[in-house]
């Protein structure tokens, strides 16, 4: 349950009890409740680069959340940028952001709160120029030096 | 008539049940002008997920490369959200896994020359 130790972190204005029972309610239950789906809005809302994926960044557990972490890394993303979490370890968390994003495959990746896709999408739009007009608009990978600072809009 | 993977030296393979009915829904709903279903399961089988179910079905990893007008005006998102849909029974009951998706309108699909997704 890491993710929701994480989430929960952010809870801890809660009073204990409270936070003892919403973490009870998203073990138990097999939908995603409104508890998850709190814990999921406020990781993806409060963090500008959020990926869900198998394994971690250094130590990707799947083809396909590799990929995603390498194109970020092409990018230019620092690391400590991504924030991420590993489904393998949270079965909760693993089935939550499938209905979350009614997305049923991971690697996901959300920017700035937003849905961006999986790898196939992710890697389109890596190879479409896309990407990085996103991550640099969005603060996440450093402009390209010929290129204009990005706006403040 | 869109055909499937099983083509060249993979003559006598007969698809699975899963790769059966994601051809078919495909067919009935997209009308394809190109389709191709690729099983990739078996370059996935030692992963943790697969061994925890003794290394899937043999129909959980697959690659589809699918060219058809309904994607006009669709944007990539929205065009895997159609295909996820369409294959709902088949993520949530019959195994399926892994999908990865090559979506394009004809139009696309020509203008980068009309070709396979694969060489294979």
């Amino acid at each position: 349950m890491s993710f929701a130790r994480t989430g929960l972190r952010t809870l801890r204005s809660l009073p204990s009890a409270q936070v003892y029972r919403s973490s009870n309610i998203l073990n138990q239950r097999r939908l995603i409740s409104d508890e998850a789906r709190k814990l999921i809005d406020n990781a993806v809302q409060s963090n500008p680069l959020v990926v869900f994926m198998k394994g971690t960044p250094e130590a990707p557990q799947c083809g396909f959340s590799r990929a995603v972490c390498q194109i970020l890394d092409v990018q230019g993303v620092p690391r400590e940028k991504i924030v991420s979490y590993n489904c393998l370890e949270d079965q909760e968390l693993r089935s939550a952001i499938k209905e979350y994003s009614e997305w049923p495959t991971i690697p996901q990746v959300y920017i700035k709160g937003e849905f961006v896709g999986g790898c196939d999408i992710v890697l389109g739009m890596h190879q479409s120029g896309e990407l990085e007009n996103l991550l640099i608009k969005e603060g996440l990978a450093p402009p390209l030096p010929e290129a204009e600072p990005a706006s403040k809009a | 008539m869109a055909s499937s993977s099983s083509a060249g030296r993979q003559a006598t393979r007969i698809p699975g049940p899963v790769e059966t009915s994601i051809q078919q829904k495909i067919i009935e709903a997209f009308q394809p002008i190109l389709l191709r279903v690729y099983n990739d399961s078996s370059k996935h089988s030692h992963h943790a997920a697969m061994r925890a179910q003794g290394g899937g079905s043999g129909e959980t990893h697959f690659a589809i490369h699918l060219v058809s007008p309904s994607f006009k005006g669709k944007t990539s998102i929205a065009r895997h959200r159609m295909v996820n849909a369409l294959l709902k029974d088949e993520f949530d009951n019959k195994g399926l896994h892994a999908l990865s998706l090559s979506l394009k309108t004809p139009e696309e699909w020509e203008k980068e020359g009309g070709g396979e997704m694969r060489s294979e």
